[in-house]
């Protein structure tokens, strides 16, 4: 591109010329849908472009508790590593911190455990909860959408459960489900008393929308912060309580007595030294992956989502379902390059913005299921060939945003989706006047560490809360229903450590006795590699820099 | 050669967002200064990532790269120009010339209290900060937040007790720290509106009738005997189930 390029209202010139294609097909498309796929035509489209089902890019476990079982490539990597810690390099027996309960990272799940734990008699000054970054650099925050409950009169817990269940494709475990739908309602009550504000109707009742996969309008929305909203109201109470806490301080191994989950090594990020927990109970509450950049898609997580509590959680021993299942989010941004990758929310299709290709037709109904249209934008792009190439070489499709006015009214964007028109606006584009570009991002694990409805898992003294478990969505999860399971689990988590320590359970020995034995299991499944886990924290440093980099200091 | 699969194609235009940017093939250039030293980054970067250009790997002033956390608040001046500006590093594209500094986060102290307790009007706003009253009305805190919210007037509204105001012009607040490092008055603004937000959440608005119905109910056993029988459904009946319900769906 040796000419210096002409910017329209943020877009080149040739980007432009398909935004008139568009707008002239706009009106005629106002209020109109294209009709849903089949169950055939999904299936179609789903082997043929969803980075789940199209070959390649994924192998089987070779050790372990799910040994056999398959996951993206860059998830085995990451299981199929050794420990950051040499085996002789910790001394143990200094304890740094001595709790009755850790928790282990600080989104809604981690926050909402730590405040139940506390409430259920535990001594405020036995739990800890650790951070990577700051408490609140977490996927929670970032959550735009909602929070799903059936508590309108025409819904019920038990809708809310089949709407679940189908949306897994029938993979969820049932009883974990029903301890999502039925602890709804009373989260959201949960919420709103701590003083958490959802959207009201005039009435004040609460105004609810519809979601993909949803039957009934069930997502309850803060504007489009909802998970700033949910998150900064429980940090505050948090605050409030003086629970302990500490921040730039990841774990990066868990101990053991061999089998019980007995402490764990933190990591000082500033200064590089390692600290030593011991703990009668541990939550991992450590979220999702989109960082390990699954199929090399882009992602909406936030910088710390790496699957580190996944790994060292397998290394103990924990048990891990349906991690052969990403999510991909359908409408990531792919112009213009400050913000690819980053979530246009499902919330703009429900509220009228369609999915249109760059000849300005409607090619895909748009509230599929996600998996199915993300599947429908990747090969209208990559297949059809009917997307539009950015300047930096990405593909993508419109979302025509400007439909949202023409079917909700003048100034509803701007009152619904502060953030979005916020973030386009910084770039030097209007939402609300012109579409926006999107693909594809990957956006949640739907699988992780399996549970019971109390956060349990299969190792004594370990607990899951949130994106890290795996069970209640199943191979699918379904919109809003993931700030719910994290606040519903977390709260579930933190009562059942209380009543595990209420109950005078002693403090085990703390040892690596795990990595020892998870060790040997890497030679004996002859694996031969350098790679080292987990990971903390991606790397994008430039590779000029990089190539001159040396380590003198 | 084989030709590349779709999969392929995606992960190759993605890689630099994915893996780091080579910097081959770029023609637009500028520099920027960072800790007082100049590097030249790609133009078409966010300063976060400009950064990583530059070398840096990030252990703190980076959380959701979205816009929603508040973690890369960053000040900046450009040459020859007496303005310092306050911006979010993953939502600001680079510009030729800017010096910049990063605040991971700003020391303030927030106030304790046990929001059940509170009674409902402007006095606590000004029990817990009474600092709030100090505002001298400059503005800075207004022209310093990258949210672009109105943060004199909520102040001003704090002090008048009008919650409302308050919830209104705060509630995009990502509480960055951005205004309260500027403040003359030392305001820890975001704090003062996290109470207030609070307080009118609870205080200030009706009982949500539907949700408290709905929670007896369930606590009530109203559900248990129909998810025994859902629950006790065969794959086929469920599925049925499932595709009858769908079929009844509210869409807008
Ligand atoms: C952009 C976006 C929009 C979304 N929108 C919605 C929505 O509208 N509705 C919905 O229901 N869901 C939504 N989701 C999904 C939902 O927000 C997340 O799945 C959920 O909030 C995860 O919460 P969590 O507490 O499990 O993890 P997180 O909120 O990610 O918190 C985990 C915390 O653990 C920390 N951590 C990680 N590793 C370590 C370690 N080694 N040591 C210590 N700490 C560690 C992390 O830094 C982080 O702070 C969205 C997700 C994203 C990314
Ligand atoms: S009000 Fe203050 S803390 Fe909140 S976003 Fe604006 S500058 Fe940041
Ligand atoms: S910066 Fe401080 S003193 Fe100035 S208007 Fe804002 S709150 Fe008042
Ligand atoms: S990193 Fe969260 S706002 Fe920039």
């Amino acid at each position: 591109m040796g000419k210096e390029m002409k910017y329209i209202r943020g877009y080149p010139e040739y980007m432009r010329e398909s935004i008139a294609l568009v707008e002239k097909t706009r009106e005629k498309r106002a209020g109109k849908l294209p009709p849903q796929m089949t169950m055939d035509g999904r299936e179609e489209v789903l082997n043929l472009c969803h980075p789940d089902y199209a070959p390649g890019g994924k192998r089987a476990i070779s050790i372990g508790p799910n040994e056999g079982d398959i996951a993206p490539n860059e998830v085995v990597d990451l299981l199929e590593a050794w420990s950051l810690i040499g085996m002789d390099e910790l001394d143990l027996d200094n304890i740094d911190y001595d709790t009755d309960i850790l928790i282990i990272g600080g989104g809604l799940a981690g926050t909402s455990a730590a405040l139940l734990a506390d409430d259920s008699g535990v001594a405020t000054d036995r739990i800890l909860l650790t951070n990577k970054l700051r408490h609140g650099d977490a996927n929670s925050i970032m959550a735009q959408g909602g929070t799903q409950a059936a508590d309108r009169p025409n819904d019920s817990p038990i809708i809310h459960y089949i709407d679940t269940l189908g949306g897994g494709h029938f993979t969820n475990k049932p009883d974990v489900v029903k301890a999502l739908v039925e602890d709804a309602p009373k989260v959201i009550k949960w919420l709103s008393e701590l003083g958490a504000i959802f959207d009201r109707d005039e009435g004040g009742n609460f105004t609810e929308l519809s979601g993909g996969g949803a039957a009934r309008k069930r997502m309850h929305a803060c504007e489009d912060y909802t998970g700033l909203e949910e998150l900064r109201v429980l940090r505050d109470e948090f605050r409030n309580r003086k629970i302990p806490f500490l921040e730039y301080s990841p774990v990066i191994e868990l101990l053991t007595d061999g089998d019980r989950v007995t402490g764990a090594v933190l990591f000082n990020l500033e200064t590089g030294e390692y600290k030593i927990v011991r703990a009668k109970a541990v939550i991992l509450a450590t979220g999702g992956l989109g960082r390990l950049h699954v199929r090399g898609f882009p992602t909406t997580n936030h910088y710390g989502a790496s699957a580190d509590g996944l790994v060292i959680a397998y290394r103990a021993g924990a048990k891990l379902r349906d991690m052969d299942s990403m999510q991909y989010h359908p409408t990531g941004a792919a112009y213009p390059q400050q913000i690819i990758g980053l979530l246009l929310t499902e919330k703009l299709r429900t509220s009228g913005a369609q999915v249109i290709n760059g000849k300005g037709e409607a090619f895909v109904f748009p509230l599929e299921p996600r998996d199915v249209e993300a599947s429908a934008i990747i090969r209208e792009c990559y297949i059809r060939d009917n997307g539009i190439t950015t300047p930096t070489g990405m593909r993508g499709v419109w979302l025509d945003t400007p439909l949202i006015e023409i079917v909700k009214g003048e100034g509803y964007a701007q009152s619904a989706f502060p953030a979005m028109v916020r973030m386009f606006k910084r770039f030097g584009i209007d939402m609300t006047e012109d579409p926006v570009l999107i693909f594809p991002t990957l956006h949640y694990q739907n699988g992780g560490v399996e549970t019971d409805p109390w956060g349990r898992t299969n190792l004594k003294g370990l607990w899951v809360a949130g994106e890290i478990s795996g069970g209640v969505h199943g191979k699918n999860r379904l919109m809003g229903n993931s700030t719910l399971d994290c606040v519903v689990f977390g709260r579930r988590a933190g009562t059942s450590t209380a009543e595990y320590i209420n109950s005078g359970e002693p403090a085990g020995k703390m040892t690596l006795e795990h990595v020892k034995r998870y060790n040997k299991m890497l030679k004996g499944a002859r694996i031969k590699t350098d790679r080292k886990s987990p990971m903390i924290l991606p790397d994008y440093r430039g590779k000029m820099a990089l190539a001159r980099m040396i380590d003198v200091f | 050669m084989e030709e590349k699969s779709v999969l392929e194609k995606i992960a190759e235009a993605n890689r630099p967002v994915t893996t780091g940017i080579d910097g081959r093939g770029i023609e637009n250039w500028v520099t920027i200064y960072i800790m007082g030293r100049a590097y030249k980054v790609p133009a078409d970067l966010t300063i976060m990532q400009a950064m990583e250009f530059a070398g840096y790997r990030f252990i703190r002033s980076c959380g959701c790269r979205a816009g929603f956390c508040g973690a890369c608040a960053t000040i900046y001046r450009k040459e020859g120009d007496y303005k310092l500006k306050g911006v979010l590093a993953c939502q600001t594209r680079v510009e030729d010339g800017m010096y910049l500094v990063q605040i991971p986060f700003a020391p303030a102290e927030k106030a304790t209290y046990d929001i059940d307790k509170e009674s409902y009007n402007g006095a606590a706003l000004l029990k817990y900060y009474p600092e709030i009253a100090r505002c001298v009305s400059c503005n800075t805190c207004t022209k310093a937040c990258p949210q672009d919210l109105k943060v004199m007037e909520y102040i001003n509204a704090a002090v008048r007790g009008d919650f409302e105001t308050v919830v209104e012009e705060s509630f995009d607040c990502i509480q960055c720290g951005l205004c309260a490092i500027r403040c003359p008055a030392e305001i820890v603004h975001y704090n003062l509106a996290q109470l207030a937000r609070r307080m009118y959440g609870k205080y200030g608005l009706v009982e949500e009738k539907n949700v408290k119905k709905r929670v007896e109910e369930i606590e009530g056993g109203k559900y248990e005997k129909e998810f025994k029988k859902v629950m006790g459904l065969s794959p086929d009946e469920l599925k049925e189930v499932y595709v009858d319900q769908q079929k009844t769906r509210e869409v807008y």
